[in-house]
């Protein structure tokens, strides 16, 4: 019986040459990545460790993006906490705010996480480095404490469920409709304790920001990881963000998977998971009613990379949005930033009557920069619609592509971008 | 090991991170301040009903969503002493162990305990008892290593031991 794609690289990280499902073994890791919530947790942990300081100083991230620039005078302590840490422990990897960036859109670029890697984050959205090949997942702050403390963590090695993804999306579908597509097909524990394995000659038709987008929702299905192979898409990638050596790992031909999925890429339609579960999706042929919406945020871990802010500059480009509408395009990392400010998109989102604002994960998790009052539906790119996820429990939110959100913000009511005038 | 006795607060499905301990209240990591909002968004009067040593019961996918370990802590420091559940979300699982939260998986007593009944929980043998109904149910026993990690009540003492 061979071994998936994900086995393969816990294995290699256990120093073993064999791994099954089900099997408890430790692994090394190659990074461990904290935020500004989940940082101090873990740093008041390590202080309980007898350990003398961090396993290996390059080997950790730390990036205030939750609540900063700090929201209010607790988050300003949290972040004092992470960067005094950082300071004392002379951290390389550590983003203040004018470097800073949401932390899983932030390490790709940086060259952090390459094939191969094994990475832990006190964050679910670790998921998202899957999409280079990595082997990354969500963990806790003790985790993260005794990630930071030994340079290991221990795993029960998952099962997995493949995805063959074949065909090529139309016309304003992207990585988001895919996934959202397969949460609605499986569930949000769809793939609880699980890896989905992403494999098919339909990848060479996502760009690498809808793999990001892909990988960073394994986890609202419950998953363990998501992860594609690695093509010469993801080594341009790699080697155009960094220099560190990277692996690649293929899953054996033998590999047994729990289940299998194909899915044409060519049949999906943009499609919006409605409250109060990612997994309640419609896909927009469905939404026969109308669906009055008071803001739009476009932005996220999920959703605030360059591809995502030229599609929503190509809805939004000569239109306006709705009166009453707010719309939030947030630009995932300063260098999105500045290359939306020179493509002229920000131009164009300020044009339109969108606010524009400095990397935060701010209104995703109902932090700041756009928080709900009662009986108000906002469409957002992000990853969650949980009951009260942005704001007041009577609020809605709808999970929708970028090109979903910024069509819907020039109606004010869910809308298809094909559907503009 | 310890057994926990309590009476039993009831949910449903995919209970997640955000109404455990809604992320407005992130900015605070006190057990005990992060306790006084524990369920607030699911169950607004929670908070004031619970005592020291009731129980959660609930169905699968408990714990969906954030890795905030804050949500185990809240539950634990709001005085729960276990939580049994159909499913749990991976994260929570990890978490709860880590900080020595107890939680046990068991769908027949997930579906069949009703709010308000006093449960038992019998930590070495997974043995779950109804004591209102009069009905016991077998719940999954931990692998020996994560038995460790309970033993030493989380895994900072499991290090330090080690």
């Amino acid at each position: 019986m061979g071994m998936t794609m994900t086995q393969k690289i816990l294995a290699a990280h256990a120093g073993l040459s064999k791994v099954e499902a089900g099997q408890l073994i430790e692994a090394d890791l190659d990074l461990v990545l904290g935020n500004d919530i989940t940082s101090p947790v873990a740093i008041h942990e390590m202080e309980k460790m007898k350990v003398d300081g961090v396993f290996d100083k390059d080997k950790i991230a730390l990036v205030p993006d939750h609540f900063v620039p700090n929201k209010d005078i607790k988050s300003a302590e949290h972040c004092k906490c992470v960067r005094e840490f950082a300071r004392k422990n002379e951290i390389t990897n550590y983003f203040e705010v004018g470097q800073m960036g949401i932390e899983h859109a932030l390490l790709p670029e940086q060259g952090l996480t390459v094939a191969g890697d094994v990475i832990i984050g006190a964050d679910s959205h670790t998921c998202t480095y899957g999409a280079l090949g990595a082997f990354s997942t969500g963990v806790g702050s003790t985790d993260m404490a005794a990630g930071m403390a030994t340079g290991k963590a221990w795993f029960k090695v998952p099962s997995a469920i493949k995805f063959n993804l074949t065909g090529k999306p139309s016309e304003w579908v992207s990585g988001k409709d895919v996934i959202l597509h397969i949460i609605g097909m499986i569930g949000v524990d769809g793939a609880l304790y699980k890896s989905m394995e992403f494999v098919g000659d339909g990848i060479a038709n996502l760009t690498m920001d809808d793999r990001f987008t892909i990988a960073n929702m394994a986890i609202e299905a419950g998953g363990k990881n998501g992860i594609f192979p690695v093509d010469d898409l993801a080594v341009a990638y790699m080697k155009e963000h960094g220099t560190r050596a990277y692996q690649v790992y293929e899953a054996d031909a033998d590999a047994v998977y729990d289940e299998e999925y194909t899915i044409d890429l060519g049949t999906l339609r943009p499609t919006v998971a409605f409250p109060h579960l990612p997994e309640n999706t419609k896909t927009i042929d469905e939404i026969k009613e109308d669906i009055k919406i008071d803001q739009v945020v476009i932005g996220s871990c999920t959703n605030g990379r360059l591809d995502d802010l030229r599609i929503a500059a190509k809805v939004l480009k000569g239109r306006h949005v709705a009166e009453g509408m707010r719309c939030i395009v947030i630009p995932a990392t300063q260098k999105i930033y500045l290359q939306a400010m020179e493509e002229g998109l920000l131009k164009t989102f300020i044009e339109a009557g969108a606010i524009v604002s400095t990397p935060t994960c701010g209104p995703c998790l109902g932090g700041y920069m756009g928080i709900l009052a009662e009986g108000e539906r906002c469409v957002s790119t992000t990853n969650r619609n949980f009951v009260g996820r942005m704001g007041h429990v009577n609020s809605e939110i709808y999970l929708a592509s970028p090109a979903v959100a910024a069509a819907s913000a020039v109606t004010g009511k869910i809308s298809c971008p094909c559907k503009l005038s | 090991m310890k057994a926990a006795k309590g009476h039993v607060f009831k949910y449903g499905d995919n209970v997640d991170t955000d109404v455990i301990i809604p992320a407005r209240y992130l900015n605070s990591s006190d057990p005990a301040e992060l306790a006084t909002h524990c369920m607030e968004d699911i169950d607004k009067t929670f908070i004031q009903r619970v005592q020291k040593g009731d129980i959660i019961v609930a169905d699968k996918n408990f714990g969906c969503g954030s890795s905030r370990e804050h949500a185990p802590i809240a539950i634990k420091a709001a005085g729960v002493s276990c939580v049994i559940a159909e499913t749990f979300a991976r994260i929570f699982y990890r978490n709860a162990i880590n900080i020595g939260l107890p939680i046990v998986e068991c769908p027949e007593a997930a579906a069949a305990i009703e709010a308000g009944d006093e449960v038992e929980v019998d930590f070495d043998s997974g043995v779950i008892t109804d004591v209102t109904k009069g009905t016991t149910y077998q719940g999954q026993a931990f692998p020996e290593f994560m038995q460790k990690i309970i033993a030493a009540e989380g895994l900072v003492n499991y290090i330090n031991q080690k």
